[in-house]
């Protein structure tokens, strides 16, 4: 009895152990981009000897950073903005209507968050040199909304789903013609579901490599997409100057994660995954 | 389920239209397009892309590197999700901050790993000053530029995905089942293998699958930590450089079709697995 | 653990939930104490939050104690973990394993205890022929009904013969008529094994049909524990009263009182009144049991008149509105016809009319 207490306890430390190294370690590496992004000097010890911001001066500069941060604005709003226009009505048909095709439907909207976006991403890229689209802003819009108007019909259909459905036709009962009862009822309702799926579409394709790096031209690269270049020609500048657009990006990132995760579970920004009903 | 007669049963559903226009012209499309191009190549027959994929040795090898790589990767993901998942499956403060600390590498994206492992990782970083001071090791490590790079940034970025997946499985698990199993006898040890893993084993499936699929299509840590040319030369690398360097159209497509091939494969695989298993739902009863 | 034992005890069971930063920490369950008897069939009566649940969570080892211990004979149990204590449970929601059939969920605790295969087929196909399932033997719960899942889980439960059956509100997810054939069938059961069950319900005609004696809860303490009848026609406190359907409560004037009887006065009435806790202060509650009041002609003892106000009709009887001289509005369940404004005089028998002291922090309101 003493034994099995004393081996789920060591069992428990390990798992507590494993996880909190793994952490740490992100931590570290973290620490250390951010570290060597104000450093003056550093080379092989445990610390620089200096510290400046200068290499942020830098890299805004070298980089470009403030179109790069201009384009990456603009592909954000307008994937967000357009997969809500176009997801949301199909997310609303999804939820109320039963109809032929509709699994294979369902699984067409979900095939993109299955397959990773290099292997679409290459045909793709084709399509859109040879119609003259790729290397523009446009482009690059396009590609991200591939794996994002899914996205946005996955997180939305469950969530339409649980609206009664008995509302809409009390409203009707009551005398709203279809505008009313879209401004009056179920926009309102639908706001906190979208609010959610915004946020999130938003932190993915700010992180969304693959499709921009195959569609983007010069200046219509992301700021991810332009720290990988950076990272790629890294033996020609100086790392703290990447480090410091890494930072960038890193603050970014994190700013709107913090933002989304005030109305959302984390788990949902895996996708896939339905929340599951709990039976306490 | 549907409303009255067919005008309202026809207005509805044009709510569809846009959202399937959209991903038949620039998902399905492209797809076909990529998959008749492969067929058509700058020379040879219609078959020549893809007797030349198997019979250069660059080319070849890449589907096997790329297996060297996302294999382990998903193994060692889910594998080390699982008892940590399990553990965690009470809902409590040190799941929701675990959960929540496990969303930045996930969201952070590959590039900053790759960025950030080199700095970290490299032969000067903090972690090979740490180990040569603790006299673990002598001399500076080389995990980057190398296969142990990119299979670490493969960790580092597919753990929280394969994490946070099987957790959600596992709390989808009606605990009053463990509870039922335990009242009739069974041990926690007992309640994990006869109850949790039987029901856990199509969710982990699923895991297993997606996490591959993801390692499987790596790139740009490929690039940035490992060594492009040789031991992590991936099947990505092979598909971008017939595009953008060779401007081979064709053959960029047939490597992408392979890719996805060999990605379905092992999907298939795992999947047809778990069909062998208990595939319903998993609470127990109505209520 | 042997199903021979003599006694169940549970010594001042406590358990208290610790709150979050700040917050007072909550007591679902307050010094339960109790007695059962080899074979008993006690019910855990009360509205939801009162503690029943987590009193079986507690038996069943599913929670730990904050205080107080619980004893079978003389071995103290509240020390073990479930899997030790061997008792059978019936969950409300069923909890079969899905992934398992029919046989395979009724034979899995034999199955834990290593009883060979021979051995437990046999116990198994007894266990399905009392609940009438042998038939779905090989089905998954999914395939079955909600009735007979319920069956699966009970005989799940009883199957490895356990010295107690722990029974969680396993008829809260049944329609009404299946309800009641349900309840039938758990009385055969128990009539047939005669094992000891504990059985947590909020439905008070489940407790006074099934159990040997009925424990009322109200917020984690046991208001009364007494046979049925007993907590019907004499609930031991206003709580009890309230929920055991003692629908007219009304606070009234202290005449007299003594030797179990008190003459309460006020709002048109003046009645006599068995006082079933010792009434201080000039006020006391009456409860009284809608059908319980007669119909009489003419003024007798312990009567009053009243003016009809709304009559419902149920089939059998009918549940009749009546408005007192004061004002008062009383509720009575009768037989007779009666008619919207017609004057009527009712009368109670004094041990029919109860008295208790007047809750001042539950107020008034019935």
């Amino acid at each position: 009895m003493d034994t099995h207490r004393l081996l789920m306890k060591l069992w428990k430390s390990l798992v507590a152990l494993v996880m909190g190294f793994f952490i740490l370690n992100v931590a570290f590496m973290v620490a250390a981009v951010g570290t060597s992004s104000v450093a003056r000097r550093w080379l092989g010890t445990w610390l620089p000897d200096g510290y400046t911001f200068n290499w942020y001066q830098t890299a805004w500069k070298e980089f470009q950073l403030d179109s790069v941060l201009w384009v990456t604005i603009e592909v954000v709003a307008a994937v967000v903005f357009l997969s809500i226009l176009i997801g949301v009505p199909a997310a609303y048909a999804l939820a109320r209507r039963d109809f032929r095709g509709k699994n294979l439907l369902m699984g067409l909207f979900l095939l993109p968050l299955m397959i990773p976006p290099i292997t679409y991403g290459i045909p793709l890229a084709t399509v859109m040199y040879q119609a003259h689209i790729a290397g523009t802003i446009f482009g690059v819009i396009l590609a991200n909304m591939i794996p994002a108007v899914p996205f946005m019909i996955l997180v939305m259909t469950p969530f339409i789903e649980q609206i009664d459905a008995n509302l809409e036709s009390a409203a009707r009962v009551f005398g709203a013609n279809t505008f009313r009862l879209f401004w009056h009822v179920l926009l309102p309702l639908l706001a906190p579901g979208i609010l959610a799926a915004s946020l999130l579409v938003l932190v993915r394709t700010i992180g969304m490599f693959e499709l921009t790096f195959l569609t983007a031209g010069p200046d219509s690269q992301t700021l991810v997409v332009a720290l990988y270049y950076a990272v790629f020609a890294a033996g020609v500048r100086a790392p703290q100057s990447v480090d410091a657009m890494a930072m960038v990006y890193m603050a970014v990132t994190l700013a709107w994660l913090l933002i989304a995760l005030q109305f959302v579970n984390p788990t949902q920004l895996v996708s896939r995954v339905k929340e599951h009903p709990k039976t306490a | 389920m549907t409303g009255a007669g067919p005008s309202s049963f026809d207005r509805s559903l044009l709510l569809l239209v846009p959202a399937t226009l959209f991903m038949v012209v620039l998902f399905v499309y492209p797809f076909l397009y990529g998959l008749q191009l492969s067929f058509r190549p700058m020379e040879g027959n219609w078959l020549a892309n893809y007797t030349q994929f198997f019979t250069t040795d660059n080319l070849r090898d890449t589907v096997w590197t790329t297996l060297k790589l996302a294999i382990p990767a998903t193994v060692i993901n889910v594998g080390v999700a699982l008892p940590i998942a399990y553990q965690m499956r009470h809902s409590s403060r040190f799941q929701k901050l675990i959960t929540t600390l496990l969303v930045i590498p996930l969201t952070l994206g590959t590039v900053l790993i790759a960025e950030g492992m080199l700095g970290y990782f490299g032969p000067k970083g903090w972690l090979s000053q740490s180990l040569q001071w603790l006299h673990i090791y002598e001399g500076p490590i080389r995990l980057t530029h190398n296969y142990w790079g990119v299979l670490i940034s493969l960790v580092i970025s597919g753990f929280p995905f394969a994490f946070l997946l099987t957790l959600s499985y596992i709390t989808g698990i009606d605990p009053n089942l463990p509870r039922a199993a335990s009242t009739l006898g069974a041990t926690p040890w007992n309640q994990f293998r006869h109850i949790y893993l039987p029901l856990l084993v199509p969710g982990l499936a699923m895991a297993f699958a997606l996490s591959f699929v993801q390692a499987f299509s790596v790139f740009p840590s490929a690039v940035l930590l490992g060594s492009p040319a040789g031991a992590t030369r991936v099947i990505s690398i092979a598909a971008y450089e017939a595009a953008f360097e060779r401007y081979d159209y064709s053959m960029a497509s047939a490597v992408a079709m392979l890719m996805g091939v060999v990605q379905l494969i092992v999907v298939a695989a795992v999947l047809g697995a778990r069909g062998m298993f208990y595939r319903g739902p998993v609470s127990g009863g109505k209520g | 653990m042997t199903s021979n034992f003599s006694e169940l005890r549970l010594d001042g069971v406590t358990r208290r939930f610790a709150a979050g930063k700040g917050a007072q920490s909550f007591t679902a369950l307050d010094a339960l104490s109790m007695t059962v008897r080899r074979g008993e069939f006690i019910a855990l009566l009360g509205p939801s939050g009162c503690g029943k649940s987590t009193a079986l969570n507690c038996l069943a080892g599913l929670l730990p104690l904050t205080d107080g211990s619980i004893w079978l004979d003389d071995t103290r149990i509240d020390v073990l973990p479930p899997e030790k204590r061997g008792f059978g449970m019936v969950f409300q929601n069923y909890a079969l394993f899905p992934h398992m059939s029919v046989a395979r969920n009724v034979a899995f605790g034999l199955a834990m205890r290593g009883v060979p295969a021979a051995e437990s087929a046999q116990r198994v196909q007894r266990a399905l022929d009392l609940v009438q399932l042998n038939a779905q033997a090989h089905k998954l719960p999914g395939q079955l009904s909600g009735g007979q899942q319920q069956r699966v889980a009970i005989a799940r439960a009883i199957v490895i013969e356990p010295p107690l059956v722990l029974m969680d509100e396993p008829l809260s997810n049944l329609d009404a008529k299946l309800r009641l054939e349900m309840r039938a069938e758990i009385r055969r059961i128990h009539r047939e094994l005669g094992r000891s069950t504990i059985y947590v319900t909020h439905d008070q005609d489940e407790a006074l049909s099934l159990a040997d004696r009925v424990v009322v809860m109200k917020d984690g303490v046991a208001q009364q524990i007494a046979e049925p009848q007993r907590i019907y026609a004499e609930p031991a406190n206003l709580d009890v009263a309230r929920f055991m359907g003692y629908r007219n409560l009304v606070a009234l004037n202290v005449r007299s009182a003594g030797g179990g009887s008190a003459r309460l006065a006020g709002s048109g009435l003046a009645l006599t009144a068995r006082a079933m806790q010792p009434l201080a202060g000039g006020q006391a509650m009456l409860a009284i049991r809608p059908e319980e009041f007669d119909l009489v002609s003419s003024p007798v003892d312990n009567s009053f008149a009243a003016q009809v106000l709304n009559v419902e009709y149920c089939g059998h009887d009918n549940i009749v509105d009546v408005e007192v001289a004061g004002g008062l509005k009383l509720i009575v369940r009768t037989t007779a016809r009666l008619r919207v404004g017609d004057p009527i005089t009712l009368a109670i028998a004094p041990d029919k009319a109860l008295a208790y002291p007047v809750d001042a922090a539950a107020g008034l309101a019935p």
